[in-house]
């Protein structure tokens, strides 16, 4: 099985850690990982603020990049950026034909669609795994961000993943399915809001007594350990990479 | 006055401010929202055909309004046939101007209302009031708004905001203007603050000879309107006075009787989290004899007011299938937070975010905002019994903020120029786009932002500083993960691009 990493724009940023994880991860399961260098971003920001057509080229790019056919899946420890390719790529090319330029579009994004994956998804679905060989000796809960859960359907997919980790705790969030206030450019137009979702969600987290919070998509995470931080809170946000690619002999730092 | 006006609102992110801040609104609206939205969960998942349900009322929204010509014509045949007159109304001020003639024709000065949002929308009671009529609101939570010189935050609990001793204050204090006044010594106690406005309203309803409805929905085969409530108030509207006016959309038409099956289940499970509504009253033009209930004279009024508009929209006409359950505002975490007199219309919520920019266009600064009023989380999608993609919508309508396009105003097509205030942004994003578009340049700029990263500002400049004001900036790793990537397993990658 050769998989292609799509560790989107914001990880490679400003995460490597999640990227590192998942090559680690995916190698210790018998996956061939390559990351396609030429990746850029997948367009989510341009289409969700309603710069559409600013996205399309970025679309274009990501379909030329990952549209191969060496590649088994396309595999993105990003639940957002996975909708975006899965729900909003053939929205992109229903658009384009609704305004009379043809079927281009949608013919170009086509390959990529049904092949990419969110991280869990492709241990579960794909791989057909659970337990994944993982420790991580911390009490842990769990936050299921909002394209995860509602576009793409994750359900329990990672709690059965986390339940299997050795050591680990896993404890229930109170009113986890509420959106942690991110939302992309929402954070910025609507800040006051956008902190009080997010001072809302830190608080719960606080709540359980859990060291860490752990959720699938960096952008969620990085909005509430930024709050977080501001809060001083101890409740550590990790990605679920991370802890999934821990082990006794290689921890989690 | 009372109603209170809707227009020069700010736009949705100062309204918020305010909201945001204010601890007991926010607990208000907290408390209620979780209430309702657990109770309707439970009552959604007593049905095992609930998706069915869902994806039925989905269809015959679409279907009519496919058809809508057709079925509006249909219906007015069947008011007609059954001693009705049916008026049309292409906006706000032609549907007033015709229900304050109709009620000047019966001579009266006064006439109680059942709770309508298309009243609301085209501001009747202001209207009405100018001409010298006293319009009364007798839903119990309008009414409690109507006293406050308030407005409505909710589609459904218009007073969700207020909790039980503001609302004993406001009733002790005004009542005595509007006719009957609060009793001695009255408390807080929701059976003591109920009967408060039982015989405060009763006064009302005996003497009106003139009552004002919405419909929650009309049958085109047999010309009937239907309105399901909870206390009974409109019941009594409907039927004590002699002139019925009634004001309804144009999409709230279902075509045959058989369609309201689907959404009389759906609708009190949406709304209340009942299993049906407490009163289901159905009225079909007059009533011919004079010992029988219900109106000699019934008058309909079709209101348009940007709906052929928004149907004329591919995409935003899905907005015209929405019930008015309010499911939608009590999922909303930004309703939640925000309240809903930030949306500035009296449609607040998700729904609102997407309504009213399609009715009134985009062109003012709280219409432009509204869109952008949602984190996107998806869960007013979830919750809406007619599927409205929401999120979808609201996409949809940021494009045409940003980058304006066609449209359809007043029934002709005109093209959108963008709205002001986005140029900054969008030049941010034609930026972003270069970038993007090559891989070398992203690294470039990930080195940059790495070598620097011990003097990024702890703040950041511009639009982004309401983002640093209230939470930490992630730090710049010194190694982005393509350097690493090349740096250990460079040798490996076959895929494209890997000289970038
Ligand atoms: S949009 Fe859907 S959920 Fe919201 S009020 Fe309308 S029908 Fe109800």
């Amino acid at each position: 099985m050769r998989v292609a990493l799509f560790l989107t724009c914001v990880n490679d940023t400003l995460y490597p850690d999640t990227g590192r994880a998942v090559v680690k991860l995916l190698t210790r399961l018998g996956v061939e990982v390559d990351f396609p260098m030429a990746q850029t971003c997948c367009g989510q920001a341009h289409y969700n603020t309603g710069y559409r057509h600013q996205a399309e080229p970025l679309a274009r790019h990501f379909s030329d990049v990952f549209g191969s056919d060496a590649y088994d899946a396309i595999v993105t420890p990003s639940g957002s950026c996975g909708a975006m390719v899965r729900e909003l790529y053939p929205r992109m090319g229903e658009r384009a034909r609704a305004e009379g330029r043809g079927d281009g579009l949608a013919r170009t994004l086509a390959p990529v669609v049904p092949k990419t994956y969110e991280l869990t998804e492709f241990l579960v679905d794909v791989l057909g795994v659970t337990d994944v060989g993982a420790y991580y000796p911390h009490k842990v809960t769990y936050h299921p961000t909002c394209h995860g859960l509602r576009s793409l359907g994750l359900g329990e997919r990672p709690t059965r993943l986390l339940r299997a980790v050795k050591g680990l705790e896993l404890v229930e969030l109170p009113g986890a399915e509420e959106c942690c206030g991110f939302g992309g450019t929402f954070a910025v137009k609507n800040s006051d809001v956008s902190a009080a979702m997010g001072t809302d969600k830190v608080r719960h987290a606080e709540s359980t007594g859990a060291d860490v919070l752990c959720a699938a998509d960096n952008s969620c995470l990085m909005h509430i350990s930024g709050t977080a931080a501001r809060l001083r809170t101890a409740v550590r946000p990790v990605h679920i990479a991370e802890i999934l690619a821990s082990t006794e002999e290689e921890p989690l730092s | 006055m009372s109603g209170g006006t809707f227009v020069g609102m700010p736009a949705f992110p100062e309204a918020a401010h305010e909201a945001v801040g204010n601890t007991t609104l926010r607990a208000n609206l907290r408390h209620a929202t979780h209430t309702i939205r657990d109770k309707r969960a439970r009552a959604v998942a007593e049905l095992d055909d609930w998706a069915e349900l869902r994806a039925a009322g989905r269809r015959v929204k679409d279907h009519t309004l496919r058809h809508l010509d057709r079925y509006l014509v249909q219906l007015e045949e069947s008011v007609v046939r059954a001693g009705g007159t049916v008026h049309w109304a292409a906006d706000a001020d032609e549907a007033n101007r015709i229900v304050t003639d109709l009620v000047k024709a019966t001579g009266e000065s006064e006439v109680v209302k059942v709770k309508s949002m298309a009243t609301q929308e085209i501001g009747l009671n202001e209207a009405l009031e100018a001409e010298g009529i006293h319009a009364y609101e007798t839903d119990l939570a309008e009414l409690i708004v109507q006293l406050g010189r308030d407005r409505p935050s909710h589609i459904l609990v218009p007073a969700i905001h207020r909790n039980r001793g503001e609302i004993r204050d406001i009733f002790a204090k005004e009542m005595a203007g509007w006719g009957r006044p609060a009793p001695e010594g009255l408390t807080d106690t929701p059976a003591e603050l109920a009967e408060a406005a039982r015989l405060h309203l009763r006064e009302k309803f005996l003497r009106a000879k003139v009552g004002i409805s919405g419909a929650n929905f009309m049958v085109a085969e047999t010309g009937t309107l239907v309105v399901v409530e909870s206390e009974g108030n409109g019941r009594m509207c409907l039927t004590l006075p002699e002139t019925l006016i009634s004001v309804v959309g144009i999409e709230k038409l279902v075509p045959t009787w058989r369609d309201l099956e689907v959404f009389l289940q759906t609708l009190p499970r949406s709304s209340t989290a009942e299993r049906m509504n407490p009163y289901t009253s159905m009225w079909t033009g007059t009533t011919d004899s004079d010992t029988a209930d219900g109106p000699s004279t019934f008058h309909l009024v079709l209101l348009d007011n940007g709906r052929t508009d928004t149907l004329a929209d591919e995409v935003g006409r899905q907005a015209l299938r929405c019930i008015r359950c309010s499911a939608c505002l009590n999922v909303c975490p930004v309703y939640e937070r925000a309240g809903g007199h930030a949306y500035g219309s009296v449609y607040p919520g998700p729904i609102g975010a997407i309504l009213s920019p399609q009715l009134r266009g985009t062109q003012s600064e709280i219409d432009a905002s509204l869109p952008y009023a949602s984190s996107l989380c998806g869960a007013c999608y979830e919750v809406c019994p007619v599927a409205i993609d929401i999120p979808e919508v609201l996409v949809h309508l940021r494009e045409r903020v940003v980058q304006g396009g066609e449209a359809t105003r007043h029934g002709t097509k005109v093209m959108l120029k963008p709205a002001k205030g986005h140029a900054a942004e969008r030049a941010a994003m034609r930026a972003a786009g270069l970038v993007f578009a090559r891989p070398g340049a992203l690294r470039a700029g990930q080195r940059l932002a790495s070598r620097t990263r011990r003097l990024h500002p702890r703040t950041l400049p511009g639009p982004g500083r309401a983002w640093s004001a209230t939470r930490e900036l992630p730090k710049v790793p010194a190694e982005p993960f393509r350097d690493w990537w090349q740096r250990t397993q460079g040798a490996r990658s076959k895929g494209k691009g890997n000289d970038a």
